[in-house]
């Protein structure tokens, strides 16, 4: 039954919501603290648990899959309904905040392909914000 | 006519969206394959179609929800919605196999965390060259450098305003289309030529369909060793960008 995997799929994402918000009342915040990444750890735990088999394999299967299929034409009616007109000031910041971020990420790929082949890389990426 | 056309349109405007959206998709992919050879994907140019047309909304009914703010387009606005957006991401952690981790080994698990860090960090740090004060703007940035959906699915849950969570989306997706166009070009000086670092350079771009276009111009054999870490990139940045990364740059800010 596809409705099962629909199922399992929405209750992880509610279980994670409702854990972020309870986090952020926990910790004083005014946030969903971490509430998506905590639903979809809940949906690649049932994934890998053999009790969920039920609803996740076979039809079950496919009510996520088809969600996950959605993805990117979801991604892009969010693109189009974003408040692009009030954003175009900061264009240049988003250009150069992408930019960076690849330059930088392209610059580790050397160091950090070297973990577990022998040399241990030199840069310290644990570092806090700005 | 009009009048017709217009209720029907209003009265199934989420279906009016799956159907709008679906042509948009049909013809990004048809350019990305004419013009670009596919070397831009055709999400890509969806995606930055929908930024466009979101744009032109705007400016045409002084509204802030782009395109949505059209009456017969209103669908688009449920479509691409917190809820909806939230309930697909998830869905994208589906079939993510526990075991293609240890497959990753430790190189691949700390490239996913430092590709997080690394570009939040970068994206917050040009945030803050900008003149930006506010920790809910800057960390809005700098998910976005770490994806385009960690940056409004972080922006959303800490309340940021919209044109910041726009901004998120911009840069996440300029990340995306310049790991899709560089990669086959740094590929040599980053030695880009074997499954380990396919793995560790899925895991610190992240950008999904960035490290499957760009691994496939570079050589299509290192495709699936970067979408096996680039697929948990996502979520342990949906994970970190609103909690750990967020409490961090509340704290310094």
């Amino acid at each position: 039954m596809i409705i099962y995997g629909v199922a399992l799929l929405s209750a992880c994402l509610v279980a994670g919501m409702l854990i972020g918000e309870g986090l952020g009342i926990v910790l004083g915040v005014e946030a969903n603290v971490g509430g998506v990444g905590i639903a979809m750890l809940f949906l690649v735990l049932a994934c890998n648990s053999e009790r969920f088999t039920a609803l996740t394999e076979g039809a079950a299967g496919s009510g996520v899959k088809f969600w996950s299929a959605m993805y990117i034409p979801i991604v892009v009616a969010m693109a189009a309904q974003q408040n692009v007109a009030a954003a175009v000031d900061g264009g240049v910041l988003a250009i150069t905040a992408g930019v960076a971020a690849v330059a930088v990420s392209f610059a580790l790929v050397p160091a950090l392909s070297k973990i577990g082949t022998g040399a241990e890389p030199a840069e310290d990426r644990e570092e806090s914000a700005p | 006519m009009m009048d017709m056309l217009e209720t029907v349109f209003i009265r199934n405007n989420l279906v009016v969206a799956f159907a709008v959206v679906g042509v948009t998709i049909w013809l990004s992919y048809l350019l990305a394959n004419k013009l670009t050879a596919g070397r831009i994907h055709g999400s890509a140019i969806a995606i930055a179609v929908g930024l466009l047309a979101a744009w032109y909304g705007g400016v045409a009914t002084g509204g802030s929800r782009g395109v949505a703010d059209f009456a017969l387009l209103s669908g688009i606005g449920l479509m691409g919605g917190g809820m909806m957006r939230d309930f697909a991401i998830v869905a994208t952690a589906f079939g993510a196999q526990l075991s293609e981790l240890k497959k990753a080994g430790l190189a691949g698990v700390i490239s996913i965390f430092a590709g997080v860090i690394v570009s939040f960090v970068v994206g917050a740090a040009v945030a803050v060259a900008f003149g930006y004060t506010d920790p809910t703007e800057i960390t809005t940035i700098g998910a976005g450098a770490v994806t385009y959906i960690v940056g409004p699915v972080t922006g959303e849950a800490i309340g940021a305003s919209d044109a910041m969570i726009t901004l998120s989306v911009a840069a996440g997706l300029v990340k995306s289309i310049l790991v899709m166009i560089g990669t086959p070009l740094v590929a040599r000086f980053i030695g880009l030529n074997n499954p380990q670092s396919a793995m560790v350079f899925g895991g610190l771009m992240g950008t999904t369909s960035g490290v499957a276009a760009g691994l496939a111009a570079t050589d299509p054999k290192l495709v699936p060793y970067g979408a096996m870490t680039a697929t948990f990139y996502t979520g342990v940045g949906c994970l970190l960008g609103p909690s750990i990364l967020f409490f961090i740059v509340d704290w310094m800010f």
